[in-house]
Parts: structure tokens; C-alpha cells; sequence
């Protein structure tokens, strides 16, 4: 039995390694700017630092170790992206200088993209969010919150919640229930989403 | 009398009407005007650098097109809201970063006759503004009405110090200019070591748990060290903390009442504007008490009265978490 083991190199040493290093290299490709990622050194101070790490599958130091041994389909999968607050915490502690947060926005970029994702209420939220902003060049507080947690069954639970804060959004706030007033270059600004959309698929 | 290109952001004409107005009466008090970018469109927050990277920095560039061809004196923009000015400064730092990436988001504003050159504008937040332009002496010049006694946590929030790419802030964690800011306006400043700590984002919208403990996270910390009052500088921190912090009582058994307040609205009130111009009576947890200690008159939340009548014709639920919170927090301040 033992002597058909082959005995190899352990995954650390280069040339092996060079395959597997795509999807790293793919996800540097897709962040602007220069993302330092294949600089980590495994310290963890990002899952350390992070407000959401608990209630993420994996902690960043783990999704950045996944990225290196190439196992797409796992950090696809992973809700450890959408959890990310955007607080920066992380990029500022890494002492590699990793874009972490920008890397995070890949990472749904490319999750979206893959169509592996299995919760939508992240992208979801962000894809209402911004139909808004599409069809009127301005986001809609309130039409955003509604849509959201009426089409939601784990945030619908706490709608009962939700309505009185509705109300004191209308009253107090004195915000308007009727959607925002249409930019007046909207078709110039769909122009140009549309021209960045084939960009980005180029 | 200093020009400056603004961009107002969406919050600003919904949830953040009283950053708004407060904003303008204490521009105008410092002599600052502010020209509104024509026609700007929204930044796209958190949301669309999530969905589709290229199409979102062409989407923040608009604006930076925008503002350039408006741009006459002045080549600074200013954002009252972290979100909107992080988005800004990030888009003018990559495209001048990265040269290719710059001459991609310009290739689609061509398509809508717009072009940016980055690094031509100067992209600032009001705080930074009104530290760094304006100056501490002039801020201490105009306030007439000094804070004194009135306890103000400074809450920063995450995206001025943080990622911060042009070094304004003092610190990327305990940075100390909106605490000096605070100190000129007579105010006592608590020494609030989660300054620059999360308010949950967008979390409240996608996973409340998370989202209630971290904001319950910043209202503890201001609580513990007795703060009246907590300032905010970014519309979304202060709907965070203000309007999500009665769900967030419930979820965890609390009875926290900490009023969010802008820092403008502070600001305003120190140069002796009247409360009602500077949009007080809008937040939901009411600051009248906290600022009632100091001598100052604030509106009542606006509901304050018909609310009793206003929910028993609907039908829903009663609105238990708030009778409960009332009731509780006055025999608390009767045992104290």
C-alpha cells in the first residue's frame, strides 16, 4: 500500500502552485487599483478586526487562503463577501496593504456573476437599491426599505417592527413616500451605464 | 467668503433633511457657499460597487464630470456624508491610480458626453472642510451660544479616517478633529473609544442580528460614559443609531435612549441659530430632555402628541416596545 504514495513537493513549493493561482490573479485583475491580495501572509488581523466576522462562513484570512489553493466554487458559495459592512477596519490593520474591502466587492462581483451564491438578500438589496438609481438617477429610501422587506420572508417577521419606524420616517422625518424626481440627464446616464456594463463584460 | 462645489447626496432630500438644514445655516454663519453640482446623480453607496464594479465607478464619475465642467475658483467638492464622499475620492483615486482603469470609466462617460481628469478635483467631507479650511479660530469666533454642560460622544464613523487616502485625519481609528470641533463649541467631550467603530451599514436591511449588535455596541459605549447626547456626521450612521434604536431595545432587552444628533445641528445651536431651523424634533429618539439640561428649547418630536390616536385607527399591532420604553425611563430618572 505505502509504496504507491508518490512522494511529492508539499503544494507550497512554486512551480506546483502555478495552476492553482488563476483565480487569485483573476480576482487582483477585477479589483481597480493594486489590490496587493497575493501579498497576504495569513496573520489574520482582517477576521480579527472585522464588527461582521461572526456572522461570516469564513473569516477573510481564510477566503484569501481559499483564493490562493484556487478553490472557486467554495469561496463562490461563501456569504462571507455580502456580510462585509464596508468599515474598513481591516484594510487599514492589514500589514500587507491589502485592498480587503475593495477585494470583498470583487469577490460579489464575481459571486453575482457565477450564479453560485444560494442567499439573495444581499444582492437582492443592492439590485433594488440601485433600479432605483437607474430608472431615476437617485436611490429611494423608502421605496427600497419597503420592496425589500415585504419580498423578504426573514425580514418580513419584523415588519410588524417596521411600520411604526415607516410612519416616523413620513412624520418626523417628513420624508416623501412617492419616488424621487427623475435627474434631468437620465438618458445620458443610462447611456453611459449602459457603454460600462459592456465594458465590464469585455 | 470661500466657493466650494457641493454634492448633496440623496439622504439630504429624504432621511437627513435636518443634516441638511443645518448644514446650510452653518455654512452660511462661516461664510462658506456652497454650489450645488448640476444635476447629480447618486453615488450608488455600498450597493453598486457590490453588483457591477465598472459600471458604479462610471456611475460616481458623472458627478466628478460634472462637478469639473461647474468647477470655476474652486476645484474643491464637499460631501456632508461619508458614504458619498468615500465614493467620490475613491473614484478619483483609482482612476488617477490606475491609468487604464481611468481611461475605461472615462471611455463610458464618453458615451453620455462626459469626461474627468483625475486628480483634478479635490474631494473633502464638511468635517475635514471646516477643521482644515475654515480653521478652529473662526469656528471659535462665531459661537455665542457655548455647549456647557452637555456631555456629546463624537461618533465618526467608519469612511472619513478609514481608508483615507489623501492622510486628512489625524488618526485611521482615534482620529481627534471632530472632538476638537466639539471642545470649540463649549461642549464636554467624552473620551468615546468606538468613535470610529461600525453602525451596522446596510446590515440592518440584511442581517438585523448583526446590525442591532453593533449598534448597540456604540449606544452602550456612549451610555457608559454618560453621554447626553451623540453626534453623528453621516446620514446613514445617524438613521442607524437613531431610528433602528428602538428595534434594537427590543431585540436585546434594553432601554437605551441616547439622541443622534448631527454635528451641524450642535454646530448651529452654538451660533445661536434657533433650534427649529436646524431640523431638531425630527430625530426619533428625542434630544429635548438631553438638551433642555443645557437651557435649550428643542422642538418636540413632531408626533409626540398624536401618536397615541394615530396607530389605534390602523390596523396593527400596538407599538409595545415604545409605551414600554417611556414608562421605564421615567422611573428610572425618578430612582436617580
Amino acid at each position: 500500500m505505502n509504496e504507491n504514495v508518490i512522494v511529492s513537493d508539499p503544494p507550497s513549493a512554486g512551480p506546483l502552485m502555478h495552476e492553482d493561482l488563476e483565480l487569485l490573479h483573476e480576482v487582483a485583475l477585477l479589483t481597480p487599483g493594486d489590490s496587493h491580495l497575493e501579498m497576504c501572509i495569513q496573520c489574520g488581523t482582517c477576521g480579527g478586526s472585522c464588527p461582521s466576522g461572526s456572522a461570516m462562513d469564513h473569516t477573510p484570512r481564510a477566503i484569501f487562503a481559499m483564493l490562493r489553493a484556487g478553490m472557486r466554487e467554495e469561496v463562490m458559495k461563501s456569504n462571507t463577501p455580502w456580510m462585509c459592512v464596508s468599515c474598513y477596519y481591516c484594510t487599514v490593520r492589514c500589514p500587507q496593504d491589502i485592498h480587503i474591502t475593495d477585494v470583498m466587492y470583487t469577490l460579489k462581483n464575481m459571486a453575482l456573476k457565477s450564479k453560485m451564491f444560494q442567499d439573495t438578500t444581499a444582492s437582492d438589496f443592492s439590485k433594488t437599491f440601485i433600479s432605483y438609481v437607474e430608472n431615476y438617477g437617485r436611490s429611494f429610501e423608502i421605496g427600497l426599505a419597503g420592496i425589500h422587506n415585504v419580498t423578504h420572508l426573514r425580514l418580513a417577521v419584523r415588519l410588524p417592527n417596521m411600520v411604526p419606524m415607516a410612519l416616523g420616517m413620513l412624520t418626523k422625518k417628513g420624508m416623501s413616500p412617492l419616488p424621487p424626481k427623475r435627474i434631468k440627464g437620465m438618458n445620458d446616464l443610462k447611456k453611459i451605464l449602459k457603454r460600462a456594463k459592456e465594458l465590464e463584460a469585455a | 467668503m470661500s466657493e466650494y462645489l457641493f454634492y448633496p447626496g440623496c439622504s439630504m432630500e429624504s432621511s437627513a433633511k435636518a443634516y441638511y438644514h443645518s448644514v446650510m445655516s452653518v455654512c452660511n454663519a462661516l461664510d462658506i457657499k456652497l454650489n450645488e453640482i448640476e444635476d447629480w446623480n447618486c453615488c450608488g453607496a455600498t450597493e453598486y460597487l457590490s453588483l457591477d464594479v465598472t459600471p458604479a465607478y462610471a456611475l460616481i464619475a458623472r458627478n466628478l464630470a460634472l462637478a469639473e465642467k461647474q468647477a470655476n475658483g474652486s476645484k474643491t467638492v464637499v460631501a456632508p456624508c461619508s458614504a458619498c464622499y468615500l465614493n467620490l475620492s475613491k473614484a478619483d483615486h483609482y482612476m488617477h491610480e490606475n491609468k487604464a482603469f481611468g481611461e475605461k470609466i472615462n471611455t463610458a462617460l464618453a458615451a453620455g458626453g462626459l469626461h474627468y481628469d483625475p486628480g483634478e478635483l479635490i474631494v473633502r467631507h464638511l468635517l475635514d472642510v471646516i477643521i482644515n479650511e475654515v480653521g478652529m479660530d473662526k469656528v471659535k469666533e462665531k459661537v455665542i451660544k457655548p455647549l456647557t454642560g452637555l456631555r456629546v460622544a463624537p461618533y465618526i464613523g467608519c469612511m472619513l479616517p478609514r481608508p483615507d487616502y489623501n492622510n486628512r485625519y489625524s488618526d485611521s481609528e482615534h482620529p481627534f478633529e471632530l472632538d476638537d470641533l466639539l471642545k470649540a463649541l463649549g461642549a464636554e467631550v467624552i473620551d468615546f473609544p468606538l468613535k470610529t467603530a461600525c453602525c451596522g451599514g446596510h446590515m440592518t436591511q440584511i442581517g438585523p442580528d448583526t446590525a442591532f449588535e453593533l449598534i448597540r455596541r456604540l449606544i452602550s459605549s456612549a451610555d457608559d460614559y454618560k453621554a447626553d447626547v451623540m453626534v453623528a456626521l453621516c446620514p446613514m450612521c445617524q438613521m442607524n443609531l437613531d431610528a433602528f434604536q428602538g428595534q434594537m431595545n427590543g431585540y436585546f432587552h434594553t432601554n437605551y435612549k441616547m439622541p443622534i444628533l448631527f454635528f451641524t445641528q450642535l454646530m448651529g445651536l452654538a451660533f445661536g441659530e434657533k433650534p427649529e431651523n436646524l431640523g431638531f424634533g425630527s430625530e426619533f429618539v428625542s434630544a429635548h430632555e438631553a438638551m433642555k439640561r443645557i437651557g435649550v428649547q428643542t422642538p418636540l418630536p413632531q408626533d409626540s402628541k398624536p401618536a397615541p390616536k394615530k396607530p389605534a385607527g390602523l390596523p396593527m399591532p400596538p407599538l409595545r416596545e415604545r409605551v414600554g420604553q417611556k414608562s421605564t425611563t421615567g422611573n428610572e430618572e425618578a430612582s436617580e
